[in-house]
């Protein structure tokens, strides 16, 4: 493989996961603390609260995985790697 | 590169790309993907054989179990699609979660790295993208039927509902529904069975154990978001602007 290829590839994928990690960060933290904050005033709805906050999670963690995917492709499957 | 590095080990090794290819006519399959389906589908049938070969009245042992994930996924539709049109909805949604549920924790329980294949590696069937991309589009299909069914021609007024200028994004909509979907699934297991895989060739022994749970918990949680979004769309199609009308 170009080495400039190989190293901006390299380069790449890291800032991929490492941005793509930011966001879902942030928001984890908000909606981890307003669960909390809601189980703390009405403790009888910490299972349904759980398992919301489980579920959006999930989602917000996707948006990470992605930068992942683009990540793995950039490292296993390089589509430039000619 | 990364990839040649982690071969060098002989621990354990890291296959990603590589495949057990089989000739099909035209068609190039990647096997591996193919026999651990086809022992997931198995497990799911001999469990459902099990489970309804003698039924009796006060369930136990794996009529039980069986009826509680039948309630289970009852209830996951009831929730999404809506007391009324839920029913003919459970079978699809129920063998989306089932099958997704196994194939996750078939790849993280099953030992495959024992069989060893002339090429590739067996691991979960969901860590192949295009199981994922074939049980998402297997939900855009169903979503849209489930609206035509429902609404006729009258379905595709949800592209133009509350304003035409939302048009392109209405049918964007379509395309990222299941490209998430797929990439979610595929993305979420393979980096379970990467992190697993780069912690066992660190340190071999009990270190990767609790990764290991957490990969099983992210796995149910991921075959749980599946089913639950398949669930919503399809609700969602039905719905649609004319259904919360007649509502008020």
């Amino acid at each position: 493989m170009n080495p400039i290829v190989a190293s901006a590839s390299v380069i790449a994928a890291a800032l991929a996961i490492g941005l793509a990690a930011i966001g879902p960060g942030i928001g984890q933290g908000n909606a981890s603390g307003e669960a909390v904050a809601g189980i703390a005033r009405q403790p009888e709805a910490e299972g349904k609260i759980r398992g919301t906050l489980l579920l959006t999670l999930a989602f917000m963690e996707s948006l990470t995985i992605y930068g992942l995917v683009i990540a793995l492709v950039l490292l296993f499957a390089n589509p430039f790697a000619g | 590169m990364m990839h040649q590095s982690l071969n060098l080990l002989p621990l354990a090794k890291l296959e990603v790309g590589h495949h057990l290819y089989w000739q099909l006519g035209n068609l190039k399959i990647h096997g591996q993907v193919f026999i651990t389906t086809w022992i997931v589908m198995g497990l799911l049938l001999i469990a459902a054989i099990a489970a309804t070969r003698n039924i009796e009245r006060i369930p136990k042992g794996i009529q039980n179990l069986m009826e509680y994930a039948l309630e289970y996924v009852r209830d996951l539709a009831k929730n999404q699609i809506g007391e009324k049109e839920y029913r003919p909805w459970v079978p699809f949604v129920g063998t989306l979660f089932l099958f997704i549920f196994v194939a996750n924790w078939s790849g993280a329980l099953v030992p495959w790295k024992l069989i060893h294949l002339p090429e590739g590696e067996l691991a979960a069937p969901t860590n192949d993208i295009n199981t994922t991309v074939a049980l998402a589009l297997l939900v855009s299909l169903a979503y849209f039927y489930a609206g035509f069914r429902k609404r006729g021609l009258g379905y595709f007024a949800k592209y133009i509902e509350p304003t035409p200028i939302l048009l392109p994004i209405a049918i964007l909509e379509d395309f990222t529904k299941p490209l998430s979907l797929s990439f979610r699934l595929f993305g979420n297991i393979l980096a379970d069975e990467l992190v697993v895989g780069v912690l066992v060739l660190l340190v071999p022994l009990f270190v990767p154990l609790p990764v290991m749970m957490l990969g099983l918990f992210t796995s149910a949680i991921q075959a749980l978001v599946f089913a639950t979004l398949a669930a919503a769309y399809i609700g969602e199609a039905m719905e649609g602007h004319g259904g919360e009308h007649e509502a008020h």
